[in-house]
This record gives C-alpha cells, structure tokens and sequence, in this order.
C-alpha cells in the first residue's frame, strides 16, 4: 500500500480511535493504529525533518520505526487525553523516541520486520515545498491541518465516485482546489465547460462542499481520541461546534 | 494524493467556516465576528438587493443553543425601537444551523468611539441615550444581561444601538397597565414558552465578568431584574469615564456627583441601587443640569458651586451690576 489506509468497516464512532486502541480484539487494535498512521505519518516525517534535520533516508527509517513501534508496542497506553491533544502527544512521542534512539546511538535498522510502505516521495516532493521558516512545532500543526484537508479531499473522491457525482468533484477541484489565483472561475464558465446550467454548478458546488465538511469532520472524529478533543479541533479548524 | 498549498488550505478552510446558504435567499460577503456560541456574517439579501448582517449558531445539532439563538430573535423581534437593531429573518440553513437575519448596522463600538476621547458631558449624554432601549426592553419585561461597550453601537450618524440580547430575559416584574396597554406587553409576557423559560435558569453564569451584578456572578437567576441592567449601565459608565485615555492623562473631570452615580448604579446590594434606569438616567439628567443628584448628598460650599455654575450668568451680571453700583456710589461721593 503507498499509504495506510482506513478500513471501511472500522467502526466510527465517538472516542472509536481510542476505544479501538485498547481493544481486547487485536484486530480492532489493528485497525485503528493504521488509522492512526494514515492521519500522522506524514506530518511526523516532515516534522522530523525539520525538527532533528535528519537525512531523507535518516527520517524514513525513523518513520518507520515509529509506526512499527505504534503497532507493536501499544505505545498509545500511555495516552492521557485529559493531559494533552493525540496530536501533541504524538509529536512528544516522536521526540522521545528520537532522543533515546540518538542516546543508544546504536540504532540499527530493524530487521526481520515488514516495512509499511509509504510514499516518501510524495512527502519529500511535499516537505522541498515548505516556504516560511516556522518552528517545527508550528510546522508540525500546520502539516497535520494540511493533511486532514487532504486525506478529506480523498474521502470526498471517493464518496463522489461511489455516488456518480465525479461532476460534482471536478466543480470543488476547480473551483477550490486547483485555482492558484484569488480570483475563481465564473460560474457560468464552470457551466459552459462541463455543459451545465449555471444553477446547477450553484447547487453542485453547495453539495460539494457539505460533503465535504462531512469528510473533515469524520476524518477529523478519526484522528482525535476524545469527544472532547475533536469538538476543540473542529472549533479551532473549522470554527463550528458540531454534533 | 494531491498536494494543498498554503492559498488552498486557507481556502478550504475559510470555506469550511461560510455558513451554507444555498437555496436561501442570503449570499456570504465576508465574516464580521465570532462569539462564543455564534458567528455574524456579512450576507446579501438578493431578493431586496441588501446588505444584512446572518447570526449563525456555530453548533449543528445543539437543541439548548438552537433554542437560545431562536429565543434572542424572538426577544428583537418584540423590541422595536431605533435604539434595538431590527431582526428580519429566522430559520435553519441546509447544513442544519440555526441562523437569524437582521440589519446590519455600521459604526463603531463604544468602546472604540471613546478613543476620540469626547467631553465628559457628551459621554454621560451617550449613556442617556444607551439607557434609552434598555428602559424600553425593562418597560416590555425584558433584561438584557450583557450590557458592556462591546454590545453599544454607535453609527455614522450617531444613531445608538444596543447589540446582542443573546443573554435576554424575561423578568417577572409586573408591567405599568399604560405601556402594556400601548405597547402590547401583555402578549408578550403570553409568548411563547421560549421567551419566558430562560435556558440559563439552573444558576449557571452566563455575562462578562466586570459588567456582570454581583446577583448575575453568583448565578441567582430569580433575583435578577431590571438593577441588573441598572449595574451594568452603571459599568459602562464606569468605563466611560475612568477608562479613557482622556481619563488617564487626568484631561477628564470628573465631578464627585457622576462617581456617586456610578456606585450608586453599581452598589453589590441591589436594594441599594437605583430601583429603575429611569431612576439612573434622571440623576445623570439632573447633574447635566446642574441640579441635585439623589446619590451624592452635597456640603454647602458645594450647594454653592452648583447653584453659581447653574446661574452663573445672572450671578456675573447680578455682580458686575453691583460692582458698577458700588464705583458709582464711590464716585459720587467725592
């Protein structure tokens, strides 16, 4: 797989990560730490990046330990949702791990292990594009913002597909996503290219971005550990309270 | 997957904030602010072809703050008057918000307004004038709770407007037969459940601290009536007069009488203070008019002072008069 990917089946519900994580079911358990890995191994490679300047081949290396070590070591017992977000303790986890590793500094790579496979390239591709000098801290939050809306972007595709609405996605990819200027394309123009009326593009693209608010907010509920936590999340992400 | 740039993750994530009004008659122009419950958007009304101003509650499925932002339109909807903003509209967008439409009003805060630092008997003539819809509200059974220089608009034309009834109330104090009769109290006092049952009746705390009652601090919803209004107008004035930049450069002066006002207005007691914002405003009223004021009991000396500023015109020509009388007496006697 080029990334961890969501079962279908898993059950989302409220706390269903964390819930999940200590499951007697090994196979819930499973499943959840690849949802987990799928929200944050990206961020946590570009972080560390940054953050320790490790080589390319150095962070992926790293990457992989860490969610090797996700999966194997129930590394999320640990995880006080009342003392921090999942996301900051996962950046505290790699730190640790970091530290400790560097302190052994007999690190070696792990053998007799499946790696998972990940696209680190597209992550390199990703991490060569960053512009302003932030703290990797700050670029840490940021990536995790940056690929929740992407792994949405994703879900929504998909979901489009499934319905027969690809039309409806190319109008959000045009209007939304591909633009690189401030100024969108006129609805009428969206219309004559897709040989839609221009009411439809109105109510195509309105239904567009519903679902799509839908698609963050799940995948938002899969990458935060307590009700509480997302709820947070979605305010200051999305400036809504949702249900 | 596809890479996002920094432009589109601020757009989606703008967009992810515009409430959904398709299939409404509004079109998003831009955010004007956030509270803790609700957004205001800056929408137009294509069908009238103008600007109003959308209070969207930013929970999608919260019945107690669906009901408090539906009860707070309810509340403007039953207050007309210049001095209250006009609600238009109410309803439940398609992305399941509940949302009301009203006027959208330009202009400065009160807050922002004092920093061209006006007179001391410009402001207290403003506080008159922001007393104004709050009486009004008290004379239809309503409090409303939050009053503070953030919730005072002042337009360009100097139109006063008393924003966010969103902690609204409805009091039990009897209404006067008159204004109920002229006014149509009575039918509100028979409103809906929704306007009598305030959702913050469990004693929870709901205010600004610095502008809330002490009654409102400890949440003691049954002892709340129009002096709670009557502190927080009492605060404003409080900060219109001590918290200016005027004020702090000592350029404001500020006569005993106005402090006496203030804490009289804002006295912990509620029995102690004045029992109406009718009661305030006449105080404030009197001291413009340099006659006396019920909270500030005056020395002599002081009595004095008043009545020569009061009659300060006829007590010069009263004095040159007899000054002019005396060098002429003085003169004719050479």
């Amino acid at each position: 797989m080029s990334t961890p990917t969501r079962s279908d089946d898993f059950p989302v519900t409220r706390h269903s990560v964390l819930v999940a994580m200590r499951s007697d079911d090994p196979a819930q358990r499973l499943r959840a730490t690849e949802t987990i890995s799928a929200a944050y191994w990206k961020p946590i490679y570009k972080y560390i990046r940054l953050k320790w300047s490790l080589s390319r081949e150095d962070a992926q290396d790293f990457t992989q330990e860490f969610l090797l070590r996700l999966i194997e070591k129930d590394f999320l017992e640990a995880f006080d949702p009342a003392k921090a977000r999942l996301r900051t303790f996962m950046r505290l986890c790699a730190d640790r791990l970091f530290l400790n590793q560097a302190r052994d500094a007999q690190r070696q790579k792990r053998n007799g292990s499946t790696p998972i496979l990940l696209d680190f390239d597209e992550a390199e591709r990703e991490f060569a594009r960053r512009i302003k000098p932030t703290s990797p801290e700050e670029y840490f939050e940021k990536e995790c913002v940056r690929h929740l809306l992407a792994l949405a972007v994703e879900r929504l595709h998909t979901r489009c597909e499934s319905l027969g609405k690809l039309v409806h996605f190319k109008l959000f990819q045009d209007y939304d996503l591909d633009r690189e200027t401030e100024i969108p394309p006129s609805y009428s123009q969206l219309a004559a290219k897709y040989r839609l009326a221009a009411t439809d593009v109105t109510n195509y693209l309105a239904w567009a971005r519903r679902e799509f608010r839908a698609c963050v907010l799940q995948q938002l509920r899969e990458m935060t550990a307590t009700d509480g936590e997302f709820r947070r999340e979605a305010k200051a992400i999305l400036g809504i309270n949702p249900k | 997957m596809n890479w996002l740039g920094d432009g589109t993750v601020d757009r989606l994530q703008a967009n992810l904030q515009v409430p959904d009004l398709s299939g409404t008659r509004y079109r998003a122009v831009r955010f004007l602010a956030g509270g803790g419950m609700a957004a205001i958007w800056l929408a137009e009304d294509t069908v009238l072809q103008r600007r109003v101003a959308l209070k969207v509650l930013d929970a999608d499925d919260s019945p107690e703050l669906a009901s408090r932002l539906l009860r707070e339109a309810h509340i403007l909807a039953a207050l007309e008057h210049p001095g209250i903003v006009p609600v238009h509209d109410a309803g439940t967008l398609p992305d399941g918000r509940v949302f009301y439409c009203m006027k959208y009003v330009e202009g400065l805060r009160l807050d922002d307004h004092l920093t061209r630092n006006p007179a001391i008997s410009d402001r207290l003539r403003l506080l008159l004038r922001i007393a104004e819809p709050v009486a009004f509200a008290h004379s239809r059974g309503i409090i409303h709770r939050d009053l503070k220089p953030e919730n005072v608009m002042i337009g360009p034309f100097g139109e006063v407007l008393v924003m966010d009834w969103g902690l609204g109330k409805v009091f039990s104090a009897p209404v006067s037969e008159s204004s109920a009769q002229n006014t149509g109290a009575a039918e509100l006092q028979r409103e809906p459940a929704s306007l009598r049952v305030c959702s913050t009746g469990h004693g929870s705390v709901l205010g600004t601290p610095g502008y809330m009652a002490p009654e409102q601090l400890r949440g003691e919803v049954a002892r709340m009536d129009q002096r709670t209004d009557v502190y927080g107008l009492g605060a404003i004035l409080s900060f219109m007069i001590g918290n200016s930049q005027a004020a702090q450069s000592n350029m404001l002066r500020v006569g005993n009488p106005v402090r006496a006002i203030c804490a009289k207005a804002m006295d912990s007691d509620p029995n102690r203070r004045y029992a109406t914002v009718e009661a305030l405003t006449a105080d404030i009223a009197n001291y413009l008019a340099d006659s006396p004021v019920s909270a500030y009991p005056e020395s002599a000396v002081e009595r004095l002072a008043r009545l020569f500023n009061r009659h300060r015109t006829a007590v010069i020509l009263i004095a040159a008069y007899l000054a002019m009388r005396l060098l002429f007496i003085l003169f004719s006697h050479r």
